[in-house]
């Protein structure tokens, strides 16, 4: 089981802001998945080597060269806060 | 169909411009109903079709798919136009490039009418987590498409494209073809760049496409597939035309069985399999009964893996790059002029505000099951499970050319009937999901109907081959569908 505070912890690990609402619901709802794949701990994994590259592909390297993209005047009109073209990030200190 | 309105553009019977203008009065009349398409690209399409009007007029040779109409899923973005992956925290993201699929197409002539509904990132099995609403199955206006490629379904099997683009990390694809009966293609992993999709989880996305027909499936994937440096993961390009390889000969394959998958299912369905697989008897196959021990771990082993891939590539949306700023946004009940809201604030409300609950749910999860102390007990014994599911599909191809099972354990649901319990609408998924798993080619192709509430609903038969055999794949679709007709 899932606790509140283990709730808590992970929202704020994820930087999810919830409400007491959604902290009672994932409690329950986070435990219920994490129950159902207990299953996986039966099958025995000794000398299996995991797999992360499902059709075998090894490290792809290509030259360390900056390619310009198009249009940058596309990607900056994105930026939620802005000034002189650059994103702006509010001041951490 | 495909090949059909191919003819009628070079014949000079319809015009590009007809086409597409026919199609959004199409989307016009019906759309109100099923909710396929988030946007329409109206402009661009018909920009596109005048193009391919001029060429013929000038008696230039034209492409399969030059001048034909269809959509692209809502996670895949397309230059200048709104591509919000069904979240509330992209409702303002104008795509600045084409995703490589998307250019693809484009660089083929195709016509794009427009971007359709899913599940929010793709998380979901009925397009009930859309943010903008849910899409309806044009079969049976009560029953879910199915998901998360839900619109692309709809839009196809409603008659509002004749192709469409969706992508598929564990049946999302294929579930939906099945319960809107359409064919739906997931090819092998790596076949498709996902360059420009809106990741969910890496080692499992795979784009495709879904059709009326196998044949104009095989077309789409000509187009679309190939290396592509932008991601790094894609497989060198076949160079094949898969549309070629329709032979509508399948004597002496020999394709597998798993006796327990269709011993699950309920009379009707299973009625339906065995049929099938008494025609493909029929047809020349030999078919053969075969073990995967391990694939009924292959649900739990994806919600372990999903999510953990989903925490970490979700953790782009912030406020501060693009996307929606919880400062910006009206609707969260802060007053945002009079609290000075620190930068952990603004990354707690956007994702609070932005994201909706079952994208909140896989993000907890994963970031779970990667927090110290967990990792070994769930991400990396998942792991170690895929390379056993992966073994089990490695033996079995030893064995057989193709694997048979169903899309789906049942056809559509009801609108709300699986939105309280989440465990069992992931059930939904448990056939189709193995070859994510494995990151082999699938293909859901429809198999006959159901009666259910006075409607007779599609069900979905599923084809699985090896790695990269997409030509076996399609050519076994497309003899069966030519047979059943």
């Amino acid at each position: 089981m899932i606790s509140k505070d283990e709730v808590k912890h992970i929202a704020g690990l994820a930087r999810i802001g919830l409400s007491e609402k959604d902290i009672n619901k994932f409690s329950k709802d986070l435990s219920a998945v994490l129950d159902w794949v207990k299953e996986l701990q039966e099958v025995d994994v000794s000398n299996v080597e995991p797999t992360a590259q499902i059709i075998g592909t090894e490290n792809v390297i290509r030259e360390d060269k900056a390619r310009e993209f198009p249009d940058k005047n596309k990607i900056a009109d994105l930026f939620p806060d802005k000034k002189d073209g650059f994103g702006k990030v509010k001041s951490i200190l | 169909m495909i090949r059909d309105l191919h003819n009628k553009l070079i014949s000079k019977e319809i015009t590009a411009v007809q086409l597409a203008e026919e199609y959004f009065a199409r989307i016009q009349k019906k759309d109100k109903d099923i909710f396929a398409y988030l946007s329409l690209a109206k402009k661009s399409a018909l920009d596109q079709a005048k193009k391919v009007d001029e060429k013929i007029g000038k008696g230039e040779e034209i492409g399969m798919l030059e001048g034909i109409p269809g959509a692209i899923k809502d996670n895949m973005c397309m230059a200048e136009t709104r591509t919000t992956a069904s979240s509330k925290i992209l409702d303002n993201y104008i795509a600045p490039y084409d995703a490589a699929a998307v250019k693809n197409l484009k660089d083929a002539g195709a016509v794009i009418l427009g971007k359709t509904n899913m599940d929010e990132f793709a998380m979901g099995s009925s397009t009930e987590s859309s943010a903008y609403g849910p899409t309806k199955n044009p079969i049976d206006k009560e029953r879910v498409p199915g998901g998360s490629s839900g619109g692309s379904a709809a839009a196809v099997a409603g008659d509002m494209a004749v192709w469409a683009l969706g992508s598929d990390t564990g049946g999302s694809i294929r579930q939906p073809a099945a319960f809107c009966g359409v064919v739906g293609l997931k090819p092998t992993y790596g076949r498709v760049s996902r360059y420009g999709l809106i990741s969910m989880a890496s080692s499992l996305d795979q784009i495709g496409p879904i059709a009326k027909t196998v044949e104009d499936a095989a077309i789409v994937l000509s187009e679309i597939s190939g290396h592509d440096v932008m991601d790094a993961t894609s497989a060198k390009s076949s160079g094949k035309r898969y549309e070629n390889y329709l032979t509508g000969e399948i004597k002496g394959l020999k394709i597998g069985l798993v006796r327990e998958y269709i011993e699950s299912l309920k009379a009707e369905a299973k009625e339906l399999m065995e049929k099938a697989v008494e025609d493909f008897k029929k047809m020349g196959a030999e078919i053969k009964e075969v073990e995967l021990a391990y694939a009924k771990y292959s649900l739990p082993v994806y919600y372990i893996i999903m999510p953990c891939e989903v925490s970490s590539n979700l953790a782009r949306f912030d406020g501060i790059k693009y996307g929606m700023r919880a400062d910006n946004y009206q609707d969260t009940g802060i007053d945002f002029e009079t609290e000075d809201r620190s930068l952990l604030e603004t990354y707690l409300d956007s994702r609070r505000y932005g994201f909706g609950t079952e994208v909140k749910k896989r993000i907890m999860l994963g970031t779970y099951a990667l927090s110290s102390g967990y990792y070994d007990a769930y991400y990396l014994r998942a792991q170690k499970v895929r390379t056993l599911i992966k073994k089990d599909f490695e033996k079995a191809f030893d064995e057989v050319d193709l694997i048979l099972a169903p899309t789906t354990p049942t056809p559509a649901f009801r609108i709300g009937e699986k939105t309280e319990d989440p465990l069992e609408m992931y059930l939904s998924d448990i056939f189709t999901v193995t070859a994510n798993i494995a990151g082999i080619p699938a293909i859901s192709i429809p198999c006959g109907t159901i009666k259910e509430g006075g409607k007779d609903l599609p069900f979905g038969l599923q084809l699985m081959a090896k790695w990269f055999d997409e030509e076996n794949l399609l050519r076994a679709a497309h003899a069966y569908e030519t047979y059943s007709r």
